[in-house]
């Protein structure tokens, strides 16, 4: 009979290799197939098995994991969830992940090649991977001072260091809870975020860095910028200010916001154009450069960019090919100019760091789990938009605006010293060319003007009538961020 | 070893199994401790207890084995052991997960399955003893050919029986008595392979003969069909009142694969397999739950909210653990129903990854493997055919629920041996390993050593005559 077993022994041989070359084929050619399909409910337990890290300002935590009782182990958690929404996005089972939370999920997750050396000791621990921490580069006053003051409004407001690029400030308004859209249930995730959806102040769009305004005549900045650069202007230069500028090939005049001369006489320095935001002066100077010269210079501010901080911005951009009309409204801002608070927030700090534009950035560092830093970045050059003489003239014009204009309401301002901080500013006021919509308002300011620890840019799309609402509504909220980052 | 004083004597090599057992062991303490680490309940305050009492079973067995039947195979114990506390290890896990799932449900703890199943460890390993020391010769069970038959047909009826028998997840295969429940067939499998080995060794030179063929294909005489036609019926009963297709399937393959070995004619094997496919198509077309079970298997993802739904988070708990797994107590085994049953190998393969589930396979096919060695190496007939007997049952069952849990086949409720929570069939395994080690003691035993039960060949003629 030893045949006749071995025989079958033969048999239960077969069987059991097709076992094995099964269970092969399910764990190893099968497994991503059947990890993919929607009512695999192990792939969404796995995510919420592990600790995500936290993103961090300074020492605090503005998105944490809080461990949880129930069928997902950890629930994501932003202490002031609305005012930093728009640094850490949000985390969703159902919607997956925006800002942060999107572009550094590597790090949070515990899966970037950076936690090599963590990963081997989990394998032999055999635990649960932890995700790493992110530090951001956003002062954590600051940022709470642009949100107490813009809630309520509709706007950005947007700081950075300028020596350096790290962004001090991102808050936007309305802005939205990323607990409720990071919550466990898929039902409540779903109904807050169509209603976000179906919002018309757009609660979803990262304000600071996506929204397009024209920048109005806080971008006299460039025009000025240009006019000094061309080597023709100095601050002192005196311009034409007459009340009515009469747009070339047309028959349409541009008024100054006051309806007067810019100065007894029609006659106006370049510096106190600037102060007075004389409307005809620069557009008048628009024209004398030319469309181009205006171009080159907003570039080299960092308009006709992408920015990804790591964030991505919309592009800031300068018409295209502007007739001369065109031109000179482009120069105080308007017609088809459009810019984020990221890219006016630049142009001062640029002017402040004595003409070197430095990229924005919003990372600070990368942690292990254990908080020891893996990797700091660096601040960057984006390019240099004046030579440090025009810079300090530039610099010497803000602070004009501030003492002698518009922007009366930054004065006063003092350090952490008791110091006075000579603040350099500059207004605008933009129609936005829609229908029905307010005047956008802006107020674009660095501080201190010669050496500043901060430049900001706050706009609030649905703002007064006149330029001087420009510091009216936004100026107050910059004071207010200047004060906090000084103090 | 005392290999070099007397070099007649064979090795023992139980030294060897002592050192697989305590390696068995110690996969067992690390395993638990990864899974209370993993899912940071820590260290249950009982470990060390239950870890020195499985222990203690272990060196106990093996201490028998050394005294009862010193030239036994030394692998059989030590897979046999593995397999038993990777199965005590997964039940707790998937106790643990309980555990928390009901904390989080605010329920009332439910009441642990690891002890159960270590009193149940506990009784087989009695059993075991109890089978090492009464049956000091396999032989002795052949005088009992008729009366295990007869208790086996008894026992695969009893669930049918009013009163006593009981359905369970819709298979009548469980009988209930003063509150116990056991499964009557994992102990109808070992009386029957006696009955189907004694009977066979009377009637297998009549079996064997060929009168006539047909298309070339010898086929037995016609009053010789009778026996494989009444197991066959008997299958296709277990299949139809019984509901149970795995069980059914065991005995008819144990008995065609026994009888191809008494005869050595292949004729047998085409005859049985034209019988189950004669029985198979038959039962898909007559039964509903068969043709379910069936459509299941070709597409379980359309079935998944239903019916497939087992199957379907088998296949996930696999694809999840991958190569290398999850790590014990860090998948999510407790996704399928009757994890600690019959999807125990999907729990294993979730969180042991390919690795693990390659490993086990492996570890049957090795015990199936000693088992046939055994039977070749015997030397009476009847030896040969109930260790052949009894490892094509244990072949057959592993194949039939690990192929099933993958897919490979329908899906069909058979316990997985060793692993599985339950007592009847832990049992039942464990008798079969002290039977093959009995006979294996036997086979490897030095042919000029001190017989204690006398000459063999009188000793076989005696049984013969009755």
């Amino acid at each position: 009979m030893t045949r006749s077993i071995r025989r079958i022994g033969l048999v239960l041989m077969v069987l059991f290799l097709a076992l094995l070359a099964n269970v092969t084929f399910i764990q190893v050619f099968q497994a991503d197939n059947y990890r993919g399909r929607a009512d695999n409910q192990r792939v969404l337990l796995e995510e919420y098995e592990r600790e995500r890290g936290p993103i961090l300002t300074g020492p605090e935590a503005i998105a944490l994991s809080e461990k949880t009782k129930g069928k997902y182990r950890w629930l994501r958690v932003y202490p002031e969830g609305e005012q930093n929404a728009a640094v850490t996005g949000f985390y969703s089972m159902v919607y997956g992940a925006t800002g942060l939370e999107r572009t550094e999920n590597d790090v949070l997750s515990g899966s970037s090649d950076l936690f090599f050396v963590d990963r081997i000791q989990q394998l032999v621990a055999g635990r649960q991977p932890r995700g790493g921490a992110v530090t951001t580069t956003i002062d954590r006053a600051a940022q709470q001072a642009a949100w107490d003051g813009l809630r309520g409004t509709r706007g950005a407001v947007y700081a950075i260091e300028p020596s350096t690029g790290r962004t001090l400030v991102q808050v936007q308004s309305p802005s939205f809870d990323p607990n409720l859209l990071s919550s466990h249930d898929p039902q409540s995730i779903r109904e807050y975020y169509e209603e976000l959806l179906n919002d018309p102040e757009q609660p979803l769009i990262n304000r600071p860095i996506v929204a397009l305004n024209p920048p109005g005549s806080t971008f006299k900045l460039v025009t000025a910028a240009a006019a000094l650069s061309s080597g023709r202007f100095t601050m002192d230069s005196v311009l034409p200010g007459p009340a009515e500028y009469d747009l070339p090939l047309s028959s349409r005049t541009l008024r100054n916001w006051t309806g007067e001369e810019c100065a007894p006489g029609g006659e106006i320095t370049l510096e106190q154009a600037l102060a007075v935001s004389c409307n005809t002066a620069f557009a008048w100077l628009g024209n004398e450069l030319g469309a181009d010269a205006l171009r080159a210079q907003s570039e080299l501010f960092g308009f006709d960019t992408k920015f990804e901080t790591p964030l991505r911005a919309s592009t800031s951009r300068f018409p295209e090919d502007p007739d001369e009309p065109q031109t000179a409204i482009s120069a105080i801002g308007q017609f088809d100019v459009r810019a984020t608070a990221m890219q006016m927030a630049m142009v001062a700090a640029g002017i402040g760091n004595n003409g070197v534009v430095m990229q924005p950035y919003l990372v600070q560092e990368i942690r292990a789990p254990d908080l020891s830093i893996l990797r700091t970045f660096e601040p960057q050059e984006f390019d240099t938009a004046l030579s440090t003489e025009n810079a300090r003239q530039m610099q010497l014009m803000m602070i004009s605006v501030v003492e002698n204009g518009t922007a009366g309401i930054l004065q006063g301002i003092y350090d952490d010293e008791g110091n006075l901080v000579r603040v350099g500013a500059k207004t605008g006021t933009a129609q936005t060319g829609r229908e029905g919509d307010q005047p956008v308002s802006w107020m674009v300011a660095m501080a201190p003007a010669t050496n500043p620890k901060i430049a900001v840019a706050v706009v609030v799309e649905d703002g007064g009538q006149a330029e001087l609402s420009g510091g009216a509504l936004a100026g107050p909220i910059a004071r207010a961020v200047i004060e906090a980052a000084l103090q | 070893m005392s290999t070099a004083e007397q070099p007649t004597r064979q090795r023992t090599r139980r030294n060897l199994e002592l050192v697989l057992i305590i390696i068995a062991w110690g996969i067992g303490v690390l395993g638990t401790l990864q899974v209370g680490w993993a899912t940071e309940e820590g260290i249950h305050p009982r470990f060390w207890i239950t870890a020195g009492v499985v222990g203690l079973l272990a060196v106990v067995m093996h201490a028998i084995v050394r005294w009862r039947v010193p030239y036994a195979d030394p692998f059989m114990l030590p897979i046999a052991t593995l397999l038993t506390i990777l199965g005590l290890v997964m039940i707790y896990r998937l106790d643990v997960a309980a555990v928390q799932r009901a904390a989080r449900l605010d329920n009332p703890a439910p009441t642990p399955d690891v002890y159960n199943q270590l009193i149940w460890y506990g009784v087989a390993s009695l059993l075991f003893v109890l089978v090492l020391l009464v049956i000091r010769d396999h032989r002795i069970l052949q005088r009992y050919t008729y009366t295990a038959g007869l208790l086996g047909v008894i026992l695969l009826l009893l669930p049918l029986a009013p009163g006593i028998g009981a359905t369970v997840n819709g298979a009548t295969l469980w009988v209930r008595v003063a509150g116990f429940t056991f499964q009557p067939a994992e102990a109808a499998k070992i009386l029957l392979t006696i009955f189907f080995a004694g009977y066979l060794v009377v009637t297998r030179d009549s079996l064997a003969l060929v009168r006539t063929r047909v298309l070339g294909i010898p086929v037995p005489r016609a009053r010789d069909l009778g026996p494989i036609l009444i197991v066959w019926a008997v299958s296709l009963g277990i299949l139809v009142f019984q509901r149970d297709l795995g069980t059914s399937l065991l005995f008819f393959g144990l008995f065609v694969g026994m009888l191809y070995i008494a005869t050595q004619r292949w004729s047998w094997l085409v005859l049985g397999f034209l019988l189950f496919a004669v029985g198979s198509v038959g039962a898909y077309l007559l039964f509903g739950h068969v043709r379910t079970r069936v459509q299941i298997w070709l597409d379980p993802f359309a079935y998944a909210d239903a019916g497939g739904y087992q199957i379907v988070q088998s296949l996930y708990g696999f694809a999840n653990g991958g190569l290398f797994g999850t790590g014990l107590g860090r998948g999510h085994p407790e996704l399928v129903p009757f994890a600690n049953t019959d999807f125990i190998t999907a729990a294993l393969g979730e969180e042991l990854g390919l690795t693990g589930a390659l490993g086990i396979v492996l570890l049957y096919g090795i015990l199936i493997e000693r088992g046939l060695r055994t039977a070749v190496a015997v030397r009476d007939p009847f030896g040969q055919l109930l260790a052949a007997g009894l490892s094509i049952t244990l072949g057959i069952q592993v194949f039939v629920i690990i192929g099933g849990v993958t897919r490979l086949i329908p899906l069909t409720g058979l316990t997985t041996p060793f692993l599985s929570y339950g007592g009847s069939s832990l049992v039942a395994n464990w008798v079969i390993i002290a039977l093959l080690l009995v006979i294996s003691h036997r086979a490897r035993r030095p042919v000029s050593g001190q017989s204690t039960s006398g000459s063999s060949a009188e000793f076989a003629t005696q049984v013969v005559r009755r």
